[in-house]
């Protein structure tokens, strides 16, 4: 059990719903993942086509709750206002908070970020800030009201996994009582395993799942790795040694003087 | 008059509301979220809004995100 803002949540995995090859896949891969949490937006409607309509439709059937995310915002005004626009249509005050800084990364704006989520908190939002590791804006953020992380893996999309192990151990270490989500970058069950295995408090996964050759069963395999990391974080792993130490017991081996 | 709907323009009733513009756009009772000008217009403001030559509307709908 996972608890954010209070709400606590039967599932470690949380689902993006873009890029699936349809809706009836989105919907069998939200089962498969076991994800109690999914992530939408907010784009321009077309008052012919309402694809918007049917997509929430679909969303409000699947029995999970929503979190809005501010994606493609590029300053604190449009993340602000995208934020407003999303907890009227969804009726919800959590906001997966994103203020993209540059293009070729999609790399956090942390300045902006720390802006927004204070304007956002202060405004009776529960953020979830889209963040890097930085040991340093990770307690600005927290000082301006939020109080869950979500530090990226990698750039998101990269399906590279967790690109600095360090900083984020780091992170989960100097911020242990916070609820933290690795967000961008998981490619593989693997990915997510190990970001469990560190103790973070949940994944949130998208492209990896929407892109496989069949986004259901990979689901699953999420649904496992994140299960299993968990279990293994809270059995204590064993600590790395740079030398071999045998585990069949040497004493009594035979042929030995 | 003419004002600026997702980027592109379009003709609305001279002196409209925000909710009539949004009936007269084809949008009726979809679910949809406002900004005019850049700023959030709550649909319990629609009605009391103004609409001016020109002026820029964003009209959001729930869209797949990650």
């Amino acid at each position: 059990m996972s608890t954010f803002y209070g709400v606590e949540l039967d599932s470690r995995l949380m689902l993006g719903t873009a890029r699936f090859p349809s809706p009836a896949v989105l919907q069998s891969a939200v089962a498969a993942s076991k994800a109690s949490v999914v992530t939408v937006s907010l784009r321009r409607e077309s008052a012919a086509e309402r694809s918007g309509q049917g997509f929430w439709s679909i969303v409000r059937q699947l029995g999970v709750r929503v979190l809005p995310n501010t994606a493609g915002c590029r300053t604190v005004k449009e993340a602000v206002t995208t934020a407003h626009m999303a907890r009227e249509i969804f009726a919800t005050a959590w906001i997966k908070l994103e203020v993209i800084g540059e293009e070729d990364t999609l790399a956090p704006d942390v300045f902006g970020l720390v802006e927004a989520a204070r304007i956002l908190s202060n405004e009776g939002f529960e953020v979830f800030p889209y963040t890097t590791e930085d040991l340093v804006v990770a307690d600005k953020l927290l000082a301006s009201g939020c109080r869950v992380l979500m530090p990226w893996g990698a750039p998101i999309g990269s399906g590279r996994g967790l690109n600095n192990v360090f900083g984020l151990r780091a992170l989960r270490a100097h911020f242990p009582e916070v609820p933290l989500v690795v967000d961008a970058g998981i490619g593989l069950p693997s990915h997510a395993a190990q970001a469990m295995e560190l103790g973070f408090d949940a994944v949130l996964i998208n492209t990896a799942v929407s892109q496989a050759d069949d986004p259901t069963q990979m689901a699953a395999a999420f649904a496992m790795a994140v299960a299993a990391g968990r279990l293994a974080y809270l059995s204590g792993p064993m600590e790395p040694r740079d030398m071999a130490r045998p585990s069949t017991p040497v004493v009594g081996t035979a042929f030995r003087s | 008059m003419r004002i600026i709907v997702n980027g592109a323009a379009r003709d609305v009733s001279a002196l409209a509301d925000l909710t009539t513009a949004l009936a007269e756009l084809g949008f009726g009772e979809a679910v949809v979220a406002t900004a005019l000008n850049g700023e959030f217009v709550p649909l319990t403001a629609r009605s009391s809004t103004t609409l001016a030559a020109g002026d820029q509307l964003e009209v959001l709908a729930p869209m797949q995100g990650g």
